[in-house]
């Protein structure tokens, strides 16, 4: 089960040392609280490709790396099928912003990181193959990350996880700092992942677009503190075209406005 | 296809570049040693206290003939090997354990920031008294300088794991000695091989300067038994032994750099 409930989500930040120490009483308390997300309250259902998306520094990465076992809720929960996560597990993969392949391991390696309890040696290797052939890599499997260009790393790492076979797939800003044609077949290459594979996928992003022609549905959320400002359910036909489909044109003309940028409609 | 040509011809300019930087490095030794032959013929000095270059390899020869060379520097290297290795035993644990437990930090750097700056040469005399006379002072004032800088170094470098390492292991559910072998020893490898590269060299300069006092072999004792006979060739051919067994230990660390699993620090950043 890859369903994921939010339940009051709050998560408060303390800010310590960004104001000098007062002199007459040292121990009073120095820290700012910061309060990033504001009793949120989601539920993303099983095969679901969900797409967040907000203003920066709003706090959806926050969000999502509670999701993903990494930081702990300050109040509120979330639980994945029925039990709240706890700690960080295979059972939900991360596919990290910047590259969290091991620089220090082949593209094998890496993508063998989650079957290495795998006693048949023969089948890990197919395992292995199945997946690096998936995203495309095949005559790479000796390469060092750092041999590959930016898009190929994320596919390594997109392997990688898939790997696995995780309930549920995390992936904070898969697309940033990829060039624009990169970035294209990326985004293909995803949908198509999930269309196939039907895993429970949880994207943030800031680039309305992409939220757009991936989700399944889509989750904007307000800047700090961060609330659910909209949630809305996408049950346009894929491809998904703007110039097509004037009603998706027209969604996306209203998140514009909702995030503050008119100028873009 | 084209990128196993461009790596061959990576690898063609990278050998003729070494060939010239080799030759390169050779002139300034040839200079030095003409400089050398120039000064001790007409600086007036005599022979016994500025020998000249030829004086100097013809004693050389002799040393090395009669076995007092040979005996010595294995006497020195022992020392350094065995003070080296029992650094690295203790100290990269140690730091990897400071780099890792906030608490352990907390209690024990403070200790290591303060016995760090003590010159392990202030220990001779303590280290007579409780060791007595033979290699074990050596071996101790050797360790004493070693450790402390792979401790902290291995700290600092552990504790600047990138994180998202540690959570991509939290996340395929390693054990933790997984995360240990699979993920902190890779982890910190190129700034552990650069720690171990500069300790060497410190490790080196202390033993000759402990053979000085405790002990009856070693290059330090040749130097010193060297200059209380006078004999400043044989001061110098020690100096010489000196300084190749310390590019050799430096080519021996660089060497260690240059395995695949330690050069994604270089190549990654």
């Amino acid at each position: 089960m890859g369903s994921i409930k939010i339940e009051n989500l709050t998560k408060v930040f303390m800010n310590r040392r960004n104001k000098p120490r007062s002199i007459s009483d040292p121990d009073e308390q120095s820290g700012d609280a910061v309060l990033v997300l504001k009793d949120i309250n989601l539920e993303f259902e099983d095969g679901e490709m969900v797409c967040i998306l907000g203003p920066s520094g709003c706090g959806k990465s926050t969000m999502l790396r509670i999701i993903a076992g990494f930081d702990e809720p300050t109040y509120g929960r979330v639980l994945h099928g029925q039990k709240p996560i706890k700690e960080s597990s295979a059972e939900s993969i991360f596919v990290f912003q910047h590259s969290g392949l091991f620089p220090w391991m082949t593209v094998a390696e890496n993508v063998g990181l989650g079957l290495r309890h795998l006693k048949d040696a023969t089948e890990k290797q197919a395992r292995i193959n199945e997946y690096v052939e998936m995203v495309e890599l095949e005559g790479f499997e000796t390469y060092y990350p750092h041999q590959l260009s930016g898009g190929m790393q994320r596919r390594a790492e997109l392997a990688r996880a898939l790997a696995v076979n995780p309930e549920m797939l995390i992936m904070d800003e898969p697309f940033s700092g990829l060039d624009f044609m990169t970035h294209m077949k990326m985004r293909e290459e995803v949908v198509n992942m999930h269309e196939f594979l039907k895993k429970t996928t949880l994207v943030v992003t800031h680039d309305i677009d992409d939220a757009l022609i991936m989700g399944d549905r889509i989750v904007v959320m307000s800047g700090r503190p961060s609330t659910v400002k909209l949630m809305h359910q996408l049950d346009f036909p894929r491809p998904r075209d703007f110039e097509r489909d004037p009603d998706l044109s027209h969604l996306r003309s209203e998140i514009f406005l909702m995030l503050g940028v008119p100028y873009a409609v | 296809m084209i990128v196993m040509a461009m790596d061959s011809a990576n690898q063609l300019t990278n050998s003729d570049a070494y060939k010239r930087r080799y030759w390169i490095g050779s002139i300034a030794f040839l200079i030095l040693l003409i400089a050398w032959e120039v000064f001790a013929r007409y600086s007036g000095w005599s022979a016994n206290i500025f020998p000249d270059p030829l004086t100097v390899v013809s004693s050389l020869h002799e040393l090395f003939i009669n076995g007092t060379l040979l005996r010595h520097t294995v006497a020195s290297l022992f020392r350094v090997t065995a003070g080296f290795y029992l650094a690295i035993l203790l100290g990269i644990p140690l730091g990897i354990l400071l780099g890792r437990l906030q608490f352990a930090r907390w209690l024990i750097n403070p200790i290591i920031q303060f016995l760090r700056p003590i010159s392990p040469l202030a220990w001779i005399p303590l280290a007579m008294l409780w060791f007595g006379i033979g290699d074990k002072p050596a071996i101790f004032l050797i360790f004493l300088a070693s450790f402390f800088p792979l401790v902290v170094s291995t700290t600092i470098a552990v504790y600047n794991i990138n994180p998202t390492f540690l959570q991509v292991a939290a996340n395929f559910n390693f054990s933790r000695l997984e995360t240990l072998t699979k993920v902190i020893f890779p982890a910190i490898m190129p700034e552990v091989i650069t720690a171990l590269r500069l300790t060497v060299t410190i490790a080196w300069l202390v033993v000759v300067a402990a053979e000085m006092i405790a002990v009856q072999s070693g290059l330090g004792y040749l130097i010193l038994d060297a200059r209380n006979a006078l004999r400043m060739d044989y001061v110098m051919d020690s100096m010489i032994i000196i300084g190749i067994i310390g590019l050799f230990l430096d080519g021996l660390m660089r060497r260690l750099g240059k395995i695949e699993s330690a050069q994604w620090g270089s190549a990654a950043r």
